[in-house]
């Protein structure tokens, strides 16, 4: 196999230019478009397995304690049964992530509510759960911590020394003398709570063993390696014993990334013990419940500025709640605390943050990804800025902001692809905030009006990719086959969940090869099939994935062009080439693998530098109206203009914006997880809302390019940046509207109603 | 057994069995048709949305007896990869699709506007939509492609 290796990005981009056909840039309809609008794409629950079992899960109903017993009532017939519990475990009892501490099965102590404790199977799926009802078990429940607050307290500690997971600190000059500095210090603090990623398709694995003695496992996910990482430890299986594939997954977000490992677990499990394929499909109230969340925060913000409003010290702290395991709370942390500062650039910071141990279930991946919630706290906090300063918060942010030469606060130097002053200029533009912000100030003075009008704004960044080292630890991989029949496929484990990677990747490599978007195909992402391209998380995929794929089309395009003596330039060239090339063999790949590039450095233990190869920044501005009887928000207009690098597929591309935004205005205005005793009281779709097509409001987009050198084709990332914006313009534009500074999310008509009862008469 | 005849994409069918089976379900496990989804399994997302006597109604929350007599069209009813109906066309230029799991739903809801004379106006397209959830569009594109598919109507007077 060819290994193609040159730096992951970049070299293979003068191919672009030769026999270009023009598919970058423009919007073919998606890959798997049509199956899916049929109905023929198989999502998990539509694959049929000869003689499977159905299988459920007993889970604590206890926050925190010892498990005495566990018993099952003989009124069921367990003989039609097969159960599984912790010592059925062949291998390590762990879930393969950060700190693998989060077994499997709970065994003899439980850390939260939902946490799985035995596996039951049965051919009938309403007879699995019915027999749920006949397990018994005896706990010797201890006293939980089921907050952020009691956690810092330790006065119970549940996790290590002092319930801590993770710690972080970034210093940058002396906030000392920064304060010293300043002429006004603003302090302000803001909270944000749980949030489901509400995919609407629900987790769901099947596993079998093969006819080879080969643990298989189908089903709904972002991450394949990371379940078959899992699945070797859980059975002590090599490489070649565990096979896992995707199933057309529907939406992940992140909540596919990490969990997934643990339901694969559970159904390979009972695959292995009755010897028969096992499904496990989980149900909403299950899914919602017992699966991860977005971290809550709690974040305080102490500013200094000059009269003027610039920025001399940002002294920031964070506190994320992780659940009862460290999971990936630490990454999570990680992104949250390098975003902290927002897109501005100050002499003097301090960023000091911790995730701590909870007894709830484990918060986990959520678009985003620990940057929502501190992009909210400090954006919002520049509507407080801006009160004291009686300045509009347009202004300040542009004297602050981030431009091409800027030092972030981990010390690194932008020197490419900073549209954030663009983006901001764009959207104040087009959504006219400033003329409405006045026009507003006049129509809310007049009592008589039966609503409220506000505008508010928000400028976001979002690094691309693992942060520091991540990817240099990743190493990933992807390839291109061409067949001998001449075919061209593409092999990544970056998994379709609806973002469009498909269809993206396979632009990337039409135009690098420069052949028509159709001749390009896609495997399924297959861990026997395909290299490890990394997980399909942190906006990678189409620049970090992507970028290999260029690589490696450059390859085979050259080794195409020294075979035939020139470049293939139609399909009958290419079929030469492709029995040139593969010889005797079915196909030839040609794989690319990461390799940093060399300008970026990263102190990991001091955590300064390049945290990320670059960044992508957008603006959003919320124009919206506050009913004064009922206190109901409605959106009327979202205009933002996002810095992506350059749009492979600008459809694809406005539908990640436009969709990141919707969940946004949910973060910003709906969804709120109830937590009694550490479970979710409103596990439904009926209690936590998530935004309908009626509360979602029309959606101004427009796409910057500042194009990223090693990005493919200037790509830079782009799924989750639209989530980070739209809470913090929200806020503000309540704020603008009623006068009342909301610091805590979801905003919710009863929050409203009360911030402002004791003003009213 | 009690035998319950419907027409289901417009062919005549018998089921025998539990009366009280979920309409979702004996669409999937009866008669194979997997295009037909389900979320949340209570009325609230509309994945599983299917038209029954031309309107769009939950199949999660409907027993099978309800459709003695009547006309069931699910996604399957509608074009095929190949040749795809002129909506699903539109939801496939548009945008409109993306995870995919609640387009069967999405598509039949938006059938029923369509079919019904439905007007282009985005406002009164979302409210019609309000039904179905989907997490991933953010619901524009959506709305996008029910307009075009509108025009293409008007244009072609097509079977949609």
């Amino acid at each position: 196999m060819p290994a193609a290796g040159h730096n992951f990005l970049g070299t293979a981009a003068h191919f672009s230019t030769i026999n270009a056909v023009g598919v970058v840039g423009t919007s073919p309809g998606r890959k798997e478009g049509p199956q899916k609008l049929c109905g023929v794409a198989k999502y998990i629950d539509d694959f049929v397995f000869p003689g499977c079992l159905w299988g459920v899960t007993f889970r604590s109903s206890i926050a925190y304690g010892l498990i005495k017993k566990i018993t099952l009532d003989p009124a069921f017939p367990w003989e039609d049964c097969v159960v599984a519990c912790a010592k059925d475990i062949p291998g390590n009892n762990f879930v393969s992530l950060i700190e693998n501490d989060q077994p499997l099965l709970a065994d003899k102590k439980t850390m939260h509510p939902m946490e799985p404790i035995l596996l039951v199977a049965h051919t009938s799926r309403h007879r699995a759960y019915e027999a749920l009802n006949y397990i018994r078990a005896e706990y010797e429940c201890k006293e939980p911590v089921l907050s952020l607050e009691e956690s810092l307290a330790k006065k119970r500690v549940i996790y290590g020394r002092d319930n801590v997971f993770k710690k972080f600190l970034i210093k940058k000059g002396s906030v000392k003398s920064g304060f010293a500095q300043a002429d006004v210090i603003v302090e302000g603090e803001y909270r944000v709570p749980h949030q489901e990623q509400a995919y609407i398709e629900n987790n769901g694995m099947a596993a079998y063993v093969d006819k080879k003695g080969v643990l298989t496992v189908v089903g709904s996910m972002q991450c394949p390696y990371y379940v078959q990482k899992t699945l070797k430890q859980i059975f002590n299986l090599p490489d070649n014993r565990v096979r896992v594939a995707q199933a057309v997954t529907g939406g992940g977000f992140g909540g596919k990334e990490e969990y997934p490992s643990i339901l694969a677990g559970h159904a390979a499990l009972l695959a292995w013990k009755a010897k028969r394929p096992v499904k496990m499909i989980y149900d909403r109230r299950e899914d919602m419940a017992a699966t991860t969340k977005r971290h809550p925060a709690w974040i305080k913000h102490k500013t200094g500025l000059t009269r003027a409003g610039r920025l001399v010290a940002q002294e920031i702290d964070i506190v994320m709640d992780g659940g009862a395991y460290a999971t990936l709370s630490s990454v999570v942390l990680s992104r949250g605390t390098i975003h902290a500062t927002g897109p501005y650039e100050c002499p003097n910071v301090r960023v000091r943050s911790k995730a701590v141990a909870t007894n709830t279930p484990p918060n986990g991946a959520f678009r985003g990804f620990g940057a929502p919630q501190t992009l909210f706290a400090v954006e919002l906090h520049w509507e407080k800025i801006a009160r004291v300063l009686r300045k509009d918060s347009l202004e300040l942010r542009q004297l602050n902001l981030l431009k091409t030469g800027s030092i972030t606060a981990t010390g690194q130097t932008l020197s490419e692809s900073v549209g954030a002053e663009e983006a901001l200029q764009i959207t104040a533009k087009k959504s006219d905030y400033l003329r409405k912000k006045k026009r507003y100030a006049r129509w809310n003075r007049d009592n008589s009006r039966d609503k409220w009008h506000g505008i508010g704004l928000a400028v976001v960044h979002h690094g691309a990719g693992f942060t520091g080292s991540g990817e240099i630890s990743l190493a990933s991989r992807a390839a291109i086959s061409l067949t001998r029949d001449g075919k061209i496929q593409i092999l990544a484990s970056s998994t379709e969940i609806g973002q469009g990677a498909n269809t993206v990747l396979a632009q990337i490599v039409s135009e690098t090869l420069g052949i028509p978007f159709d001749a390009v195909s896609v495997k399924t992402p297959d861990t026997h099939k395909v290299p490890d391209s990394g997980p399909t998380v942190a906006s990678r995929t189409c620049m970090v994935v992507g970028g290999l794929l260029q690589c490696a089309a450059g390859a085979l395009k050259s080794h195409a062009a020294k075979r035939l003596g020139r470049f293939p330039k139609n399909a009958k060239d290419w079929k030469t080439a492709a029995v040139l090339l593969c010889g005797k063999k079915p196909e030839r790949r040609f794989e690319a693998g990461y390799k940093k590039p060399k300008e970026l450095l990263w102190d990991d233990p001091a955590y300064r530098g390049d945290a990320y190869g670059v960044y992508s920044y957008a603006a959003l501005a919320a124009d919206l109206e506050v009913d004064k009887t009922t206190y109901a928000v409605r959106i009327r207009k979202i205009t933002t203009a996002q810095d992506i690098g350059k749009a492979i597929h600008p459809l694809l591309a406005e539908g990640q914006i436009i969709g990141g935004i919707a969940q946004g205005i949910g973060y910003a205005l709906l969804e709120n997880s109830v937590f009694k005793n550490g479970v979710m009281q409103n596990s439904q779709l009926t209690n936590y809302m998530i935004p309908t097509s009626v509360d979602v409001a029309p959606t101004d987009v427009t796409i910057v390019e500042n194009p990223y050198s090693r990005g493919p084709f200037g790509a830079k990332g782009l799924g989750e940046l639209p989530m980070n914006a739209p809470a913090p313009a929200i806020a503000a534009a309540i704020y603008c509207a009623t006068g009342r500074m909301i610091t805590e999310l979801p905003i919710l008509p009863e929050k409203i109603a009360k911030s402002l009862e004791f003003t009213q008469k | 057994m009690l035998a319950i005849r419907l027409t289901l994409n417009r062919k005549k069918q018998i089921y025998r069995g539990n009366p009280f089976k979920r309409l979702i379900d004996v669409l999937r496990e009866n008669f194979e048709l997997t295009g037909t989804k389900e979320g949340c399994g209570e009325g609230e997302c509309g994945a599983c949305t299917v038209l029954l006597d031309g309107e769009p109604v939950n199949s999660c929350l409907i027993p099978i007896c309800h459709a003695d007599g009547r006309r069931v069209e699910t996604v399957e009813s509608l074009g095929s990869p190949g040749a795809l109906s002129p909506l699903q066309k539109s939801f496939w230029k548009e945008g409109g699709a993306q995870c995919g799991i609640c387009t069967p739903g999405m598509l039949m809801t938006a059938l029923a506007w369509v079919r019904r004379g439905g007007s282009g106006d985005p406002d009164a397209i979302r409210r019609y939509l309000g039904g179905n959830l989907c997490r991933c569009t953010g619901y524009q594109h959506i709305v996008n492609s029910v307009i075009k598919a509108l025009k293409m109507k008007t244009t072609k007077a097509a079977r949609l």
